[in-house]
């Protein structure tokens, strides 16, 4: 991580601008305690914008995106799908239906300034107000 | 060399006198054929691509009932599963 995110160790900075970027991203991280499980490039990625929750469930690249930031998506997809998939059969639920009903929560659940897909297939920017979701979502 | 067949030849299968017995020939159905022909290559027909993007409903199967019976599981399965959300 480039910053010190930790606000309870004393911050000492050689230069104010360092200082003053890092405040903003430290008040992004302690709003999101999932944002503490996540994998730091996902997590940039995923704040930057450049990658967005999609409507079935999985995660999907908005724009840009290089090899290795496609890669990090690719493993998580494939890592939510078998989650997908076990917790659908002890549900007696399909794949399909299991991974559309997280897609509705993992929306809901997006932070100001992240992408989600909205019901038309586009991606959008979480606003202050509730995200744009399927009729059919809890 | 001799050209062999395998099979007697057959006649052809249309024959000339079939056209000139019919009152409603090809030479009585040319002329609005032409007409229109005529009139169609004054001006071009433009095909447009839709200016609504076109999406495809592939969870049309899912019902509410459904979802709503698993939106539990799912918000447990984010407390649960952080580090793949």
């Amino acid at each position: 991580m480039r910053f010190n995110l930790n606000p309870v160790r004393p911050v000492i900075r050689s230069g104010l601008l360092a200082l003053a970027a890092s405040l903003p991203l430290a008040g992004l991280v302690l709003a999101v305690p999932a944002a503490a499980q996540r994998d730091p490039a996902y997590q940039a990625a995923r704040s930057a914008g450049q990658v967005g929750e999609k409507m079935d469930g999985y995660l999907g690249i908005v724009s840009g995106g290089d090899a290795s930031l496609r890669a990090v998506v690719d493993d998580l997809n494939i890592k939510r799908r078998a989650n997908y998939a076990s917790r659908a059969q002890a549900q007696n639920a399909t794949l399909e239906e299991y991974a559309f009903t997280q897609g509705c929560i993992l929306i809901s659940r997006t932070q100001a300034g992240e992408m989600y897909q909205a019901p038309d297939g586009s991606w959008q920017p979480r606003g202050p107000g509730p995200a744009q979701r399927d009729p059919r979502c809890p | 060399m001799t050209a062999a067949e395998l099979t007697t030849r057959a006649r052809p299968a249309h024959k000339a006198a079939m056209i000139r017995g019919r009152s409603w020939g090809p030479r009585v159905l040319a002329w609005p054929a032409a007409l229109a022909g005529a009139g169609l290559a004054g001006g071009c027909i433009t095909l447009k691509a839709p200016e609504e993007p076109i999406v495809i409903e592939l969870n049309i199967n899912i019902t509410q009932e459904v979802i709503y019976r698993l939106a539990d599981d799912v918000r447990d399965n984010i407390d649960e599963n952080p580090e793949i959300f």
